[in-house]
């Protein structure tokens, strides 16, 4: 738990309905991210990431609990919060008819600032799509957008940088790209929050909090929930990956077995104590050919499906 | 014994003004296989999967699906396909029951067979309950799992699955790879594109596009071999610190 003198962002048993109460789009979250954090929010679509933030940048209101970001209530103290985040929804949400440096002054105006005064707060980004200025937001690429969108939410200098799944359907490269700019900005001093179903983007966080149908299942750093995994695990192979998942499925002991690349990871009952060589018997006797058993550390991807399980 | 191929291009080409989409492919797709076809965002894909799914005309090159000509005979080619887009394109508006019976019909299913196969269909997704719910209503996995079944509904042989599993959790995503799985061990051959590295693996074949062209073709596990690789993302990652146009 952070420190209480610089918690950045607090969320006490935070509920929220749509729908006149038939969709439970979060129900009971507790969270706290301190400040100069860069924290995930790790879950599949529908999971109520940006419920949770439309909150936090106070464009909705709970049904119940309570919110504040750095000591401001969600509701009661909201001017003051608008003025000191920065938030990037999901959906590109830029003027396509107006130029790189449009938008950007734009976006300064309404926050009664210029981008003179604080160029040095966007520069690494920013510097990287100057030479386009004068294109039109439209005709740019997915990561210029990108860099474009996150330099507009920061060209007020905010405390708080709130990012609603920027790499979604954004690929490996530039994937890769926006989360080495993400680090150049928490160097800076930055609180970030940002949100992802790409569960291998959890390892770039201080800490994160998996998060499902409106549930947190874990909140720890990466490493802390990959640790916590309470069962054994192995990485199988063979040349038939389809035919294999559903042998091993039907093997005594084995808890789930799903594809992860080129492996099946099976998780074992560590109750039953299955060990390499009866999975290795098991699947001679289903006649695989190529069998490889190792055992292997669990991923975050592994935790999430463990918890879902629950 | 030679594989039959469902797909063969020659010098495919599509350009929008001065821009080149996609630059003279040449390449093969053999029945039955599942192939995986990746490329950085701009990269060329969509414009290449609809060229091959009869949706829009080639600039130049030769191409031939199903045994269609892509200039000729698009319209054969739309009727002996399945097409998943990346956007949902059920009706959201309708059940799930309406749903199948609407594309169903529209695929010219008969109808005593469409009501066994909505049966099937509803048996081995687990929706039997769910039969008279909005397809709005329902999780995003489900949706997608459904408009897979949806795309399948008149058996095709080739099936065009434009990134299916985005923002899917992990459990769905890989029960939808298992429904890929299950349709390709039945005969039908998948053409897919996906952002998740780990799903390159699961293709019989990846080829991954660069530019416009396609920079490399081979097995999951050549391709590692030939780029000395630990897994499909670092193949990506090097092949596609090449591109030209991305040099911003």
């Amino acid at each position: 738990m952070p420190d209480a003198s610089k918690i950045m962002i607090s969320i006490q048993q935070v509920g929220k309905t749509y729908n006149k109460g038939k969709v439970q789009a979060l129900s009971n979250i507790n969270l706290e991210v301190a400040t100069g954090e860069l924290f995930g929010l790790i879950g599949p679509d529908g999971a109520g990431k940006t419920t949770l933030f439309r909150i936090l940048a106070t464009l909705l209101q709970p049904d119940s609990g309570t919110a504040t970001v750095n000591g401001n209530d969600v509701v009661r103290d909201y001017k003051a919060i608008r003025s000191t985040i920065g938030y990037m929804p999901g959906k590109f949400s830029l003027y396509q008819d107006l130029t790189i440096l449009e938008n950007l002054e734009f976006y300064a105006a309404v926050f009664g600032t210029t981008i003179a005064e604080n160029y040095e707060q966007i520069k690494p980004i920013y510097s990287q799509i100057e030479p386009f200025k004068h294109r039109r937001a439209g005709q740019l690429s997915g990561g210029m957008k990108q860099k474009l969108a996150l330099s507009c939410a920061l060209v007020h200098k905010p405390e708080l940088l709130l990012l609603d799944e920027p790499t979604t359907g954004v690929d490996p490269v530039s994937r890769q790209e926006f989360w080495e700019m993400l680090q150049l900005l928490k160097e800076s001093g930055l609180t970030i929050v940002v949100s992802t179903p790409y569960m291998d983007e959890a390892r770039l966080c201080d800490r994160i909090a998996l998060i499902q149908k409106g549930n947190i299942l874990s909140i720890n750093t990466p490493q802390g929930i990959t640790d916590s995994y309470a069962e054994n695990l192995y990485a199988v192979r063979s040349d038939e990956m389809y035919r294999l998942i559903n042998d091993l499925r039907t093997l005594t002991g084995v808890s789930t077995c799903y594809a992860f690349g080129e492996y099946a990871h099976v998780a074992e009952h560590t109750a039953i104590g299955l060990k390499k060589e009866d999975i290795q018997a098991f699947l001679l006797k289903k006649e695989h050919k190529n069998i490889e058993i190792n055992r292997t550390p669990a991923t975050i991807e592994d935790c999430f499906i463990a918890l879902m399980k629950e | 014994m030679s594989k039959k191929t469902i797909i063969t291009t020659q010098n495919l080409t599509r350009t929008f003004g001065t821009f080149t989409a996609v630059d003279a492919i040449s390449f093969e797709v053999y029945e039955g296989e599942i192939f995986g076809f990746l490329g950085a965002n701009g990269a060329g894909k969509t414009t290449a999967m609809k060229m091959l799914s009869g949706l829009l005309s080639p600039s130049s090159g030769e191409a031939t699906v199903v045994g269609c000509d892509v200039y000729k005979q698009a319209e054969a080619i739309k009727r002996q396909i399945g097409y998943m887009s990346q956007r949902f394109s059920l009706y959201e508006d309708l059940t799930v029951d309406e749903n199948i019976q609407l594309f169903g019909s529209i695929y010219g299913v008969k109808k005593k067979e469409l009501a066994d196969k909505t049966e099937i269909l509803l048996d081995q997704l687990e929706f039997k309950d769910q039969r008279k719910t909005l397809v709005g209503a329902l999780p995003l996995g489900w949706k997608q799992k459904l408009s897979f079944s949806v795309a399948m509904i008149h058996e095709p042989r080739l099936v065009f699955l434009d990134e299916p599993t985005g923002g899917v959790d992990p459990i769905t995503r890989r029960q939808f790879w298992e429904m890929i799985y299950a349709a390709s061990a039945k005969g039908a051959t998948i053409f897919v594109t996906t952002h998740y590295m780990d799903e390159a693996e699961y293709c019989n074949r990846v080829s991954i596009m660069v530019d416009g062209k396609i920079a490399a073709l081979d097995t999951p596990k050549n391709l590692k071999k030939q780029f000395d690789a630990s897994d499909m993302n670092d193949v990506f990652l090097k092949l596609a610190s090449t591109s030209k146009i991305r040099a911003i």
